[in-house]
């Protein structure tokens, strides 16, 4: 069987998993020790093993390294790979998202950032290119910050020019251009912590995700709400049902079948613990009309909370699910969620995972 | 004019390996000057010594003879002949 790579960003390095089965794993001493490192990208495509990670020193800031070589080596170019022009006046806090694009644009990686920005690269993540068209977008003055800063911290990629980001706070913005325009499409999102009706934009959507098989269906948590979009985001609707809480940051759908997706509730945004004291993953296998409970090889008492970024899956055949705690707990599934094992224990609060098949 | 610059052993990897330098720089120098001659060779470092406004950042300290350059008048301060300017990061973090 192929390598399995899981890359887990903590608040203090980068440490990396390796398996061949996906249950046995083989930990990596940390990279970048005393570094946060929120965002991590593996680019897979054209045969690459490409890792991309954003890291940030309290001190020294943000930058984008990436490496060829799983690891042995990073690289940045010297003018370093994102920055704000000058004419913005402004600068890169952190790097939210690093999401190559399609297979078929192989060059093109995303990346997400506080300030709210989008950023588009076409040279797989070397050199990033703002996305002026949100930048200078008029509502951008209104656009909040949620309690982990003001960032575009999904970026979704989709078919013939589309890509959906999410922003806290701000919610779902759309462009269908490659990213020179960009619209608000939250109808049907609650935003319960503004008073008044539910406006156009300004809500807490946590996490982004889009169906496998239907790239016009997209699913959301948000900052209580969970929500499907089977029209590209035009309206949403509630699939929150049959969960133990709305509230969670994570949203994962299957890279291989349509309707099938994860998420990590806690039990709300005043008590952002797992329902009980539990972990478990929910996973509907019907785009969110039913949910299941999952939590065999998770821990029974459990109080941290698992980041937006912090799930993820892999295109592995059964597909692989892998969840970090603000414990620093690492836990991994290699059938679909059904049972989980330990991959790490101990590490610095988990930020982010992202677990590729090594070509 | 000659200007001794220390450097925080925690950027050494951008910096050559050098955590100090001597610096020729013309009379009337201000710190953002001195910081540009460095980033000509160093051009990573300047990048996590100050952000792309070109402000330093929040957490990194510059003293010019011991005075941190804060107090004084920020990167145009002027760093006069002879003197020991030091780069170092604050006290922050857990």
């Amino acid at each position: 069987m192929a390598t399995t790579l899981l890359a887990i960003g903590t608040r203090k390095g980068l440490w990396l998993a390796t398996s061949e089965d996906r249950r046995d794993w083989s930990l990596s001493a940390p990279h970048f020790l005393m570094t946060e490192v929120p965002s991590i990208g593996i680019d897979t495509r054209d045969g690459r093993r490409r890792l991309m990670v954003g890291v940030r020193s309290e001190h020294f800031g943000p930058t984008v390294l990436h490496s060829d070589d799983l690891g042995e080596t990073w690289d940045e170019p010297a003018g370093g790979a994102i920055g704000f022009p000058a004419d913005t006046g402004a600068a890169v806090e952190r790097i939210w998202q690093l999401q190559p694009d399609s297979a078929d644009r192989p060059g093109v990686v995303w990346a997400g950032c506080e300030p709210i920005s989008v950023w588009r690269s076409d040279d797989g993540g070397e050199h990033f290119e703002l996305c002026r068209g949100l930048w200078d977008h008029p509502h951008r003055a209104e656009w909040g910050a949620g309690y982990g800063g003001a960032a575009a911290h999904s970026v979704v990629p989709g078919p013939e020019g589309t890509v959906h980001v999410a922003m806290s706070t701000g919610g779902v913005y759309r462009t269908r251009d490659g990213g020179g325009s960009w619209q608000p499409r939250n109808s049907g999102i609650s935003a319960y912590f503004m008073p008044g009706p539910t406006p156009e934009f300004g809500q807490c959507v946590h996490k982004i995700a889009r169906d496998a098989a239907d790239p016009r269906r997209l699913y959301a948590q948000n900052h209580h709400g969970v929500y499907r979009s089977d029209d590209d985001g035009d309206s949403w609707t509630s699939i929150s049902d049959g969960l133990p809480s709305d509230f969670g940051f994570a949203m994962l759908a299957d890279p291989r079948r349509g309707g099938r997706i994860w998420v990590v509730p806690l039990v709300a945004d005043g008590e952002r613990i797992p329902p009980g004291g539990e972990l478990a993953v929910h996973r509907s296998d019907d785009a969110g009309a039913t949910w299941r409970r999952l939590a065999t090889g998770l821990p029974t008492h459990e109080y941290n909370a698992v980041l937006r970024d912090a799930a993820c899956v892999d295109v592995g055949d059964p597909v692989g699910v892998y969840v970090g705690t603000r414990g620093g707990e690492v836990y991994a599934s290699a059938d679909e969620g059904e049972s989980f094992r330990t991959v790490a224990s101990h590490l610095p609060d988990v930020l982010c995972v992202r677990a590729a098949v090594l070509p | 004019m000659t200007v001794r610059v220390l450097l925080p052993r925690l950027l050494a990897d951008c910096t050559g390996g050098r955590t100090s330098m001597s610096l020729d720089l013309p009379a009337d120098v201000t710190v953002r000057a001195l910081l540009d001659v460095l980033a000509v060779e160093h051009p990573v470092f300047d990048r996590r010594v100050r952000d792309e406004t070109g402000a330093l950042r929040r957490h990194v300290n510059v003293y010019v003879d011991g005075e941190e350059v804060r107090r004084l008048a920020g990167l145009v301060t002027p760093v006069p002949a002879g003197a020991e300017v030091m780069v170092v990061q604050s006290v922050a973090g857990g």
